[in-house]
């Protein structure tokens, strides 16, 4: 286990020595991503700026669950690239390599990329939540700190899962299925407002099948103190964001049926 | 104009052999307007006070950029982005065409092919279940097809510019990463124009993004009447000209510094 770590940590060094020999090309792409995500939230603040709120929620409580998601997404992405452009791993026929060589899959293709670009994406979604933090004045106890740590730790394992499911349908697709964005990004854009405000079913999706508002709503509830019209308890949002790590054990057993079923295209 | 023409009706032709893609972007698309529609429906019933546009409105608003999302200019052309990095651009350079035009046409082709693939299943998905309205009036319609077709030249203009930017920086980076989110705010498609703060109106209607989105969609929707669509196809079409003549100034300008790359 610790020769693992210290083996993905020198994977992260080489990958990120490689990215800083284009300086510039590096720190253009984090200005972009970064001014990407602002003018989102632009738009955010015209809305509220008009409307006052949503199901209750202000802009400062939408913020933290506008910089929550944002921040465990960004994380995700930065980490997981390895499993998110698989597809071309499977297409070129690389993956018979890694499976050639005496370790984990897993932990070779989460070393394959450490990207740095998304360190924009980051600064964005920390800076939103930072501001949020700020302005909602929360008393902060040491089981809220807790739990912040816990919720944004559970929703990059939850975004993980998703990425590795993702991957692991390569194995069958040979190309990458655009339909699992409508679960990244389309759980992105779901989980920056309160759940509440969506249909039952669609609500129930995200609480228990890919357990997005587990790791975003519920524990916000608990951090501001609200109640909430869902009626769940105190103990219930404290607990939630362990159904993201489960979801990403869930995951990686999905992965080894998948590697079992792996045919190699043979390119 | 017959090169430009046959540029266009071959990449035309290539673009809609990706059907897959379009399926997917289709489910994707579907999913965003749900979620999109379901936050307004949220934010109206909350509020008393009465808006610059009704939430019928904004939800057929919605539909319609959902559905004309591939015709927005994201990004520089792929195969623009290949030519200028693999040396292929010389051979753009070769032909005896002006080079401009040419890829206007190539960018015509990549707004056009893909949106007729994604808009038809989109309107009919969204007209017989998600609330979509018809056009306010068979003028309205017409109208909007006019602005819509400007909007296709507009969008066209402004990814030549993207990919004439792509010249300077060749990994693609850059001019089309700052703008472009700028062009998604100002042209309607994150929310729609008339909800933006009352102050900013004067600049959103001076700019030319409107002419992407926000002026086809409030043409269909009868919230411009029809009968000022003479002054809307001349906002689009002015800046359509102006933008042209920005492109054909930016390439004459990277063509006096153009390296090609070797290969």
């Amino acid at each position: 286990m610790r020769n693992a770590l210290v083996l993905y940590f020198q994977y992260v060094g080489v990958s990120i020595r490689g990215q800083l020999q284009y300086r510039a090309s590096f720190v253009m792409q984090s200005i972009g991503e970064f001014w990407a995500h602002v003018t989102e939230f632009i738009a955010i603040w015209a809305l509220f700026h008009r409307f006052g709120s949503i199901g209750g929620w202000s802009l400062p409580e939408v913020a933290l669950l506008y910089g929550l998601v944002n921040t465990q997404w960004a994380i995700t992405d930065m980490i997981g690239r390895g499993f998110d452009a698989f597809d071309t791993m499977v297409k070129s026929g690389d993956f018979d390599r890694v499976l050639l060589r005496p370790r984990a899959t897993t932990l070779q293709l989460a070393g394959l990329e450490f990207t740095l670009r998304r360190l924009g994406r980051l600064a964005q979604g920390l800076a939103i939540l930072v501001w949020a933090l700020v302005a909602l004045n929360i008393l902060w106890t040491p089981g809220k700190v807790a739990l912040f740590v816990l919720a944004v730790a559970g929703g990059v394992c939850l975004f993980y899962g998703l990425l590795v499911v993702q991957a692991t349908l390569c194995f069958w697709t040979v190309e990458s299925l655009e339909i699992m964005n409508v679960f990244t990004y389309g759980g992105l854009e779901t989980a920056r407002y309160p759940v509440s405000i969506y249909r039952p079913n669609f609500r129930r999706f995200f609480t228990a099948v890919v357990p997005l508002a587990c790791v975003t709503y519920f524990p916000a509830l608990a951090l501001l103190g609200r109640a909430d019209p869902l009626g769940s308890t105190l103990v219930f949002q404290y607990a939630a964001p362990l159904a993201g790590l489960i979801f990403l054990l869930v995951s990686l057993q999905v992965w080894k049926f998948g590697v079992r079923h792996y045919q190699s295209t043979g390119s | 104009m017959r090169p430009y023409w046959a540029m266009l009706s071959a990449r035309f032709r290539t673009l809609l052999q990706y059907r897959a893609a379009a399926l997917a972007g289709f489910g994707t698309q579907l999913f965003f307007g749900v979620v999109i529609v379901m936050t307004y429906q949220a934010f109206y019933s909350a509020n008393t006070t009465p808006q610059p546009m009704s939430l019928e409105h904004v939800v057929s608003y919605i539909w319609l950029g959902q559905a004309l999302f591939a015709l927005m200019p994201w990004a520089p052309d792929a195969d623009i982005r290949l030519l200028i990095r693999t040396g292929g651009v010389a051979y753009e350079l070769l032909r005896p065409v002006n080079v401009y035009w040419l890829w206007f046409s190539r960018a015509l082709a990549r707004r056009t092919a893909p949106t007729v693939l994604r808009s038809i299943p989109m309107f009919i998905t969204a007209m017989l279940l998600l609330g979509l309205q018809p056009p306010a009036s068979l003028a309205s319609g017409l109208a909007w097809g006019m602005a819509t077709v400007c909007a296709v030249l507009l969008a066209s203009a402004i990814a030549t510019i993207f990919g004439i930017g792509m010249i300077w920086t060749i990994s693609g980076e850059g001019l089309h990463r700052l703008v472009s989110p700028l062009v998604m705010l100002l042209s309607g498609m994150l929310i729609p124009l008339p909800l933006m703060p009352a102050w900013s109106q004067t600049f959103l209607r001076v700019l030319p993004f409107r002419g992407l989105a926000d002026i086809p969609f409030r043409l269909y929707l009868g919230d411009i009447p029809p009968s000022s669509v003479g002054p809307m196809l001349l906002h689009q079409l002015t800046w359509v000209a102006l933008l042209a003549l920005f492109g054909h100034w930016l390439l004459s300008r990277a063509m006096r510094r153009l390296v090609v790359q070797g290969g």
